[in-house]
């Protein structure tokens, strides 16, 4: 091992009573790095999050964040890092400047009334800030809550499900931010659903049940997803689709548009697949395999659908 | 076919609140819990006559006819000779600390004026500060007494016994001469509403931090236990202060009830007294998981600190076991202090036990509280 790692787990296990939600989970991210956390609702985003940064203790498992130990030096890491909830967890009941005050206090930071004021200035809510943050639309809370994490300068920056019901503008603010802080040398591990989200990352990990499925780039997912997708476009692909849900050697059928991707792990099948069902007046084409495709392969291999387990 | 569309959603709701309900095991064991502990309390605890009070005898002969005067005092149950005295200024200061509630002296020559037909003086100082608590002894005690010299004016002394009394019972009823009820309840008052506002505050302060989902918030961030806890329960000393204030002014102003003590010293006495409260929410806050169960846990509390505190009914009227409760109370402590320092003028020598006990409470809660709060969100 040459760099030293930002995260640095290995074997995370947490279990609540009887039910696992971190199964041996192994982190090693590089510093300056943005990192996507991908898998379906309940595949331990969260938990595992949660153990990172000293919220939650371990079960088993042990490592560093930032150079400290996650089960002894908890406050250390908690101050040098920023973790944004998943749910708004700032005060709704307070406002916008009270919010950033309260977080400048509590992390002692030099200049308080002028570093708020920055802050409020570069969220441009500057006019808004005796409002309370419950007046706030979803996107701007995000926002509010972005700026708040971020004001004491952390070295690594924790989101959990940033954008998760925020419109399109939005979110591309949001990320422009967050490239804005890895720029500024601020390490990020980001947790979504949004493919499009996924593909601005350096790196994406993906958990299931529990377990890191997979973890690289985008091409090294798909290409390691060993997925052969077509798409067919023209009239009747409705038909189509019903016909090739059912055919054994598609692993999953899906719109894009008015195209049809079509995708399966064994090149025989899905081509043979595909002949049977051929129909006129449809053109068939090979495609890369787009990172939704790989995943949902993913979530289809890695065993049962875990969003049924809530 | 509506009805029993509507009786079927009903039976759905019930069916969903009954397993809510056995899952709460805390709402749970309060409901039951609560009349139960009402019933014990009510039925058996509160007795408005009370006996046994504690009183110190200041006697300077040792006649028969003292020792039957004694021996009925004590044979009646309502007065319990705890200690014979020499010196009267010990009298005195046993009564102004509430160690006893009355003082019986009788003056030296006392039976030789009797037998000479002199009717000479028994004294009874009665602490009346808390008025029904000492007024039944003090109405028995004349025929206490009669009763003790009829047996022993028997004989050749039996012509000073019948028609009438060949003695004369002085009783001093002191800090109240009057018996106003009021003068007692209203400093007490200030006891009641400062435990019922400002644990109720504190008990759900960290509750509505998990409740609405910023309880993650605070914890990620780096603050310590007892830096949250003492600034959640700070601001309310405030409040505590301002409460004060109303129900002093409220007792000068409108109930005119006398302030014979310090300022100074109740003053001290009350902040010990908010801090142990409010200690004690914060410990609530961290042991409820919502802000319902924070609620019923400072009405559990309420209850018993408002009936076994000596506030409703007279402590010393209470059985052992029950005094006992009370004594753990901050409420029962904090009584003795602002009934001592405004009624009887205590001094710091007098209210100092209560004192440190609401202080030992304080600090025993806040160790609790500590303990129970989790600096991670298992």
């Amino acid at each position: 091992m040459s760099a030293p790692l930002a995260i640095d787990v290995h074997n995370l296990v947490k279990r609540f009573g009887d039910k696992v939600a971190v199964n041996g989970v192994d982190i090693q991210m590089p510093y300056g790095q943005v990192w996507g956390f991908l898998g379906p609702n309940g595949s331990g985003k969260t938990t595992t999050i949660r153990m990172i940064c000293g919220l939650l203790n371990t079960t088993e498992g042990e490592g560093t964040c930032l150079g400290y130990d996650i089960a002894k030096e908890s406050r250390e890491i908690k101050i040098r890092t920023g973790y944004m909830t998943q749910r708004f967890s700032f005060w709704g009941d307070l406002t916008i400047r009270e919010n950033l005050e309260f977080v400048a206090r509590l992390y002692q930071l030099p200049k308080m009334k002028a570093k708020v004021d920055e802050t409020l200035e570069n969220l441009g809510l500057g006019h808004r800030q005796h409002q309370v943050a419950d007046a706030l639309s979803g996107g701007w809370k995000q926002r509010l809550a972005l700026a708040a994490v971020t004001m004491h300068k952390p070295e690594l920056l924790l989101l959990d499900e940033p954008t998760a019901g925020v419109d399109p503008q939005a979110r591309r603010d949001f990320w422009d931010e967050i490239h804005h802080l890895s720029t500024n040398g601020m390490t990020v591990l980001v947790s979504t659903h949004y493919m499009d989200e996924a593909e601005r990352c350096d790196k994406i990990a993906y958990l299931s049940n529990g377990e890191m499925v997979t973890k690289g780039t985008v091409a090294d997912i798909i290409d390691r997803s060993g997925l052969v997708t077509f798409t067919a476009e023209g009239d009747g692909i409705r038909e189509l689709a019903v016909l090739l849900k059912k055919s054994s050697g598609v692993e999953h059928v899906a719109y894009f548009g008015s195209a049809l991707h079509v995708s399966g792990m064994n090149r025989e099948h899905l081509e043979a697949a595909l002949q049977t069902s051929a129909l006129d007046g449809v053109s068939w084409k090979e495609v890369r395999p787009s990172l939704e495709d790989s995943f949902i392969a993913l979530m289809n291999s890695s065993g049962e659908d875990t969003r049924m387990h809530q | 076919m509506i009805l029993l569309a509507s009786l079927r959603r009903v039976w759905a709701v019930w069916l969903k609140e009954l397993i809510q309900m056995r899952r709460d095991r805390l709402t749970f064991g309060m409901m039951i819990g609560i009349p139960v502990i009402q019933l014990i309390l009510f039925g058996y605890a509160i007795n408005s006559d009370p006996k046994h009070l504690p009183t110190a005898i200041f006697v300077e002969e040792q006649t028969p006819i003292v020792r039957s005067i004694l021996q009925g005092l004590e044979n009646s149950g309502y007065y319990e000779i705890i200690l014979q005295t020499s010196d009267p200024e010990e009298g005195q200061r046993l009564l102004a600390s509430g160690k006893v509630a009355f003082v019986v002296t009788i003056p030296p020559g006392f039976t030789e004026r009797l037998v000479r037909g002199d009717r000479p003086q028994i004294l009874i100082e009665a602490d009346a500060s808390d008025p029904s608590a000492s007024s039944n002894a003090i109405s028995r005690a004349r025929a206490i007494i009669a009763g003790a010299l009829k047996r022993e004016l028997t004989g050749t002394l039996s012509y000073l016994a019948p028609t009438r009394e060949a003695y004369d019972l002085v009783v001093q009823a002191k800090y109240n001469p009057e018996g106003i009820t009021y003068y007692n309840i209203v400093p007490g008052l200030l006891g009641i509403i400062l435990t019922m506002t400002l644990v109720m505050i504190t008990s759900i302060a960290m509750t509505r931090e998990s409740e609405k989902g910023t309880m993650e918030n605070l914890l990620a961030m780096p603050a310590r236990p007892l830096e949250v806890m003492i600034g959640k329960i700070s601001p309310y000393v405030m409040v505590g202060a301002v409460q004060t204030c109303v129900v002093l002014i409220a007792a000068k102003v409108l109930f005119r009830v006398p302030f014979e003590g310090e300022m100074w010293l109740l003053l001290v006495g009350v902040a010990v007294f908010v801090i142990a409260n409010l200690a004690l929410g914060f410990t609530f806050s961290t042991v409820a998981k919502t802000q319902m169960q924070a609620m019923q846990l400072t009405f559990f509390f309420f209850l018993p600190s408002m009936l076994l505190s000596g506030f409703m009914f007279p402590f010393r009227g209470m059985p052992e076991w029950a005094q006992n409760i009370g004594s753990v109370l901050p409420l029962t402590h904090f009584l003795r202090v602002v009934r001592g320092v405004m009624l009887k003028g205590s001094e710091f020598a007098d209210v100092r036990d209560p004192i440190i006990a609401m202080g030992i409470f304080a600090i025993a809660v806040s160790i609790l509280a500590m303990l129970r709060y989790r600096k991670t969100l298992d």
